[in-house]
């Protein structure tokens, strides 16, 4: 099995730099705002697209998702506007997964939910409130369908349970940045280079660095030691801290743009 | 050990219960986990425990025939088992005085709680104060009106009280952030829950601490009666009150054991808080259990004139319990827990707790089913000087 973010991370390691992996909730700022966003990523030049599933008790998440989530809620956004952004992402030609709480993938049934996301050309799923100890359905239902099961790992993940973690992993390894939920932040933690080199000596799957991820620096930063740099919130801010779409739209691609460089800058 | 409540793999509670958390908490469940394991079968800890029910919080609670309110359950035997004497004024305590005995020996300076109708909360900044750790407790916005009084408590017991105003601004948004502080703070903090949901080993860590309500009360009512009670009822929101009660008694397979939920404006108008009723299984608050969910898998907001009831989950234990027909849930109406609260008070002299109320009201029900000649135990959770507000509000009392 190759799925298009396996070959993203083939295409980005031989280019000696980090991948930009993009995430939004679907619905956000509304339906068709969503899909203007993902425009803009793909145009701007992120190489891989997170669709959120907005969800009614996100405990990973701080105020900013939280808020974008409860907005995209009140509007109607269920799974099918989340395959719907899904299906749009990869229409364009990017590598793009899923990330979602466990119970909405439950409610939508396990199987079923993996083969939607086949079917709609998306590339894996990223369960942040899946430990590996409960994940069996889903890895099973992951590999009938082909595509990548991503799980979290924490800084206060022991070496042991990396191991045990990474193995069920595909795709990419998602590495949380520091002890906390996602938001924008002033600099990247310093643990989160500690528990790269920590996966790395575990696993030769691609690790990819999220929360607090925001500018170009930080883009560079992670990129010196990462296979790929997740930024989320610090567009959610972009786009309400403008007064219509349009500019919203602008500033996320500014940004983009400025992310973009922030991931080749960080082997120099 | 119990009649196989727990299946294997530790935590599970046949196909409910797990743990459904971010990855970054694994860490600190085992660690609470391993210490709560540990303390069970080490004697020191037993006997601090112990000590501190009988010098701190005043157990063994008593017991209490309810000979005039019985009158109006068929003239069945009522006994309550007196939670509400308890100190902190329910059984929460039972379960905070356990948490914080272990987050002291752990070497943690700081707990945090997640309250609904604020006993929770009260039992935790107590136990704060008195073994010297810094508290934070969690609170829905909408909460901290309607239990106006236990958020002063709080605070005079030294503890922070953080208004959440996300969500619901309930039970469930309280527990939300609760978790984002704890994955933040792990290293210093332990987060002290206060029902049997949530993540192994919270369920079955509540339960070990809460099932002295049932091992006292069995004993008591032998003793009383010379027999078994027929059944023994419970309110139920996450679950620790009844699964305490109810725990010594599963063996006894002749004794009937009901839940009684929150029915709010009636289950059937969809403004409840009747989890296993009304609910459906899935996964909320990191264990599988019931909740209220929509098609999309999205938590439901509950309903309830009762905050420590006005919660859309419920402990994976009662799920298993009621789903091997072990156990049995009803749901209990506002009008018909108001009326219960209100029966209480003027046949035997005591003010119960809202939540209790409909444990009130179930007996009614169950009494007049049964009849004269059996004898029902009803848990008195807490009691109700918290909820004078409401009450005088609903009986148009004015303040
Ligand atoms: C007096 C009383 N009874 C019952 C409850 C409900 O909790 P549980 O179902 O865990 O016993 C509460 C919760 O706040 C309470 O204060």
């Amino acid at each position: 099995m190759s799925t298009p973010l396996d070959q993203l991370f083939t295409r980005t390691r031989s280019e000696n730099r980090a991948a930009l992996i993009a995430y939004i909730p679907a619905g956000f700022p509304t339906q068709e705002g969503c899909k203007a966003v993902i425009d803009a990523f793909a145009n701007a030049g992120v190489d891989a697209i997170e669709i959120g599933f907005p969800y009614s008790d996100p405990v990973m998440d701080g105020p900013t998702i939280q808020e974008a989530a409860n907005a995209s809620l009140i509007a109607g956004t269920g799974a099918k506007e989340v395959f719907e952004a899904l299906a749009h992402a990869t229409a364009l030609g990017i590598p793009s997964v899923v990330m979602t709480y466990w119970n909405p993938i439950e409610k939508y049934g396990i199987d079923k939910f993996a083969e939607s996301i086949a079917s709609n050309s998306g590339s894996g799923v990223i369960t942040p409130d899946l430990p590996v100890d409960e994940a069996q359905p889903w890895t099973a239902a992951s590999h009938s369908s082909d595509i990548n099961s991503i799980f979290v790992v924490a800084p206060s993940t022991t070496d042991a349970r990396l191991e045990k973690v990474t193995a069920q992993c595909s795709g990419f390894v998602y590495a949380a940045s520091l002890m906390g939920v996602t938001g924008a932040r002033t600099g990247v933690s310093s643990e989160a280079k500690d528990l790269v080199d920590r996966i790395k000596k575990v696993t030769k799957i691609p690790v990819a660095v999220g929360l607090g991820v925001s500018t170009r620096e930080h883009a560079k930063e992670v990129a010196g030691y990462a296979d790929g740099v997740i930024v989320g919130s610090a567009f959610i801010n972009a786009l309400n801290d403008a007064d219509s779409l349009d500019s919203g739209i602008k500033a996320v691609r500014a940004l983009v743009q400025q992310l973009a460089l922030g991931v080749r800058e960080g082997r120099g | 050990m119990n009649p196989s409540s727990t299946d294997v793999r530790a935590g599970h509670f046949g196909q409910f219960g797990g743990r459904y958390v971010p990855e970054a908490l694994i860490g600190a469940l085992d660690e609470i986990e391993s210490a709560h394991n540990a303390a069970q079968k080490d004697p020191e800890f037993l006997a601090e425990l112990a000590h501190l029910h009988k010098t701190y919080s005043g157990r063994p609670s008593i017991i209490t025939e309810a000979k005039r309110f019985a009158e109006h359950a068929g003239g069945a035997r009522i006994i309550l088992k007196r939670e509400d004497l308890n100190h902190t004024g329910s059984h929460k305590i039972n379960n905070v005085l356990g948490q914080a005995l272990l987050a002291k020996r752990s070497g943690k300076k700081r707990i945090i709680a997640e309250t609904g109708a604020g006993q929770h909360g009260v039992a935790s900044a107590t136990a704060a104060a008195l073994m010297g750790l810094e508290c934070v407790v969690y609170m829905g916005e909408e909460d901290t009106k309607r239990q106006a009084l236990n958020v002063v408590r709080m605070k005079l017991l030294g503890a922070e009280v953080v208004p959440v105003t996300t969500g619901s601004k309930t039970l469930k948004d309280a527990i939300n952030e609760a978790m984002r502080d704890w994955v933040t703070n792990v290293e210093t903090t332990n987060y002290l829950f206060g029902t049997v949901a949530g993540p192994h080993p919270f369920p079955t860590m509540v339960r070990d601490f809460q099932k002295i309500i049932g091992e006292e009360a069995r004993t008591q009512v032998l003793e009383l009666t010379g027999k078994l009670p027929d059944a023994v009822l419970a309110c139920v929101g996450g679950g620790s009150n009844a699964i305490g009660i109810f725990y010594d008694f599963i063996k006894d397979k002749d004794v009937r054991l009901i839940g009684l939920e929150a029915g709010g404006d009636g289950v059937e108008t969809g403004r409840h808080a009747a989890t296993i009723t009304g609910g459906t299984p899935g996964v909320l608050h990191g264990a599988r259990s019931y909740l209220l969910q929509d098609e999309n898998g999205q938590t439901v907001e509950s309903h309830s004139i009762s905050a420590g009831l006005d919660y859309p989950g419920v402990g994976p234990e009662h799920a298993y319990l009621s789903e091997i027909g072990r156990t049995e849930y009803r749901a209990i109406t506002d009008a018909e827990a108001m009326y219960a609260f209100s029966l209480l008070c003027k046949t035997e002299g005591i003010i119960p707790a809202i939540e209790t109320a409909h444990a009130l009201a179930g007996a009614l029900q169950v009494g007049r089913e049964l009849g004269k000649d059996s004898t029902l135990l009803i848990n008195l959770s807490g009691r109700g000087d918290k909820d004078v507000v409401t009450a005088a509000e609903y009986f148009g009392i004015p303040l």
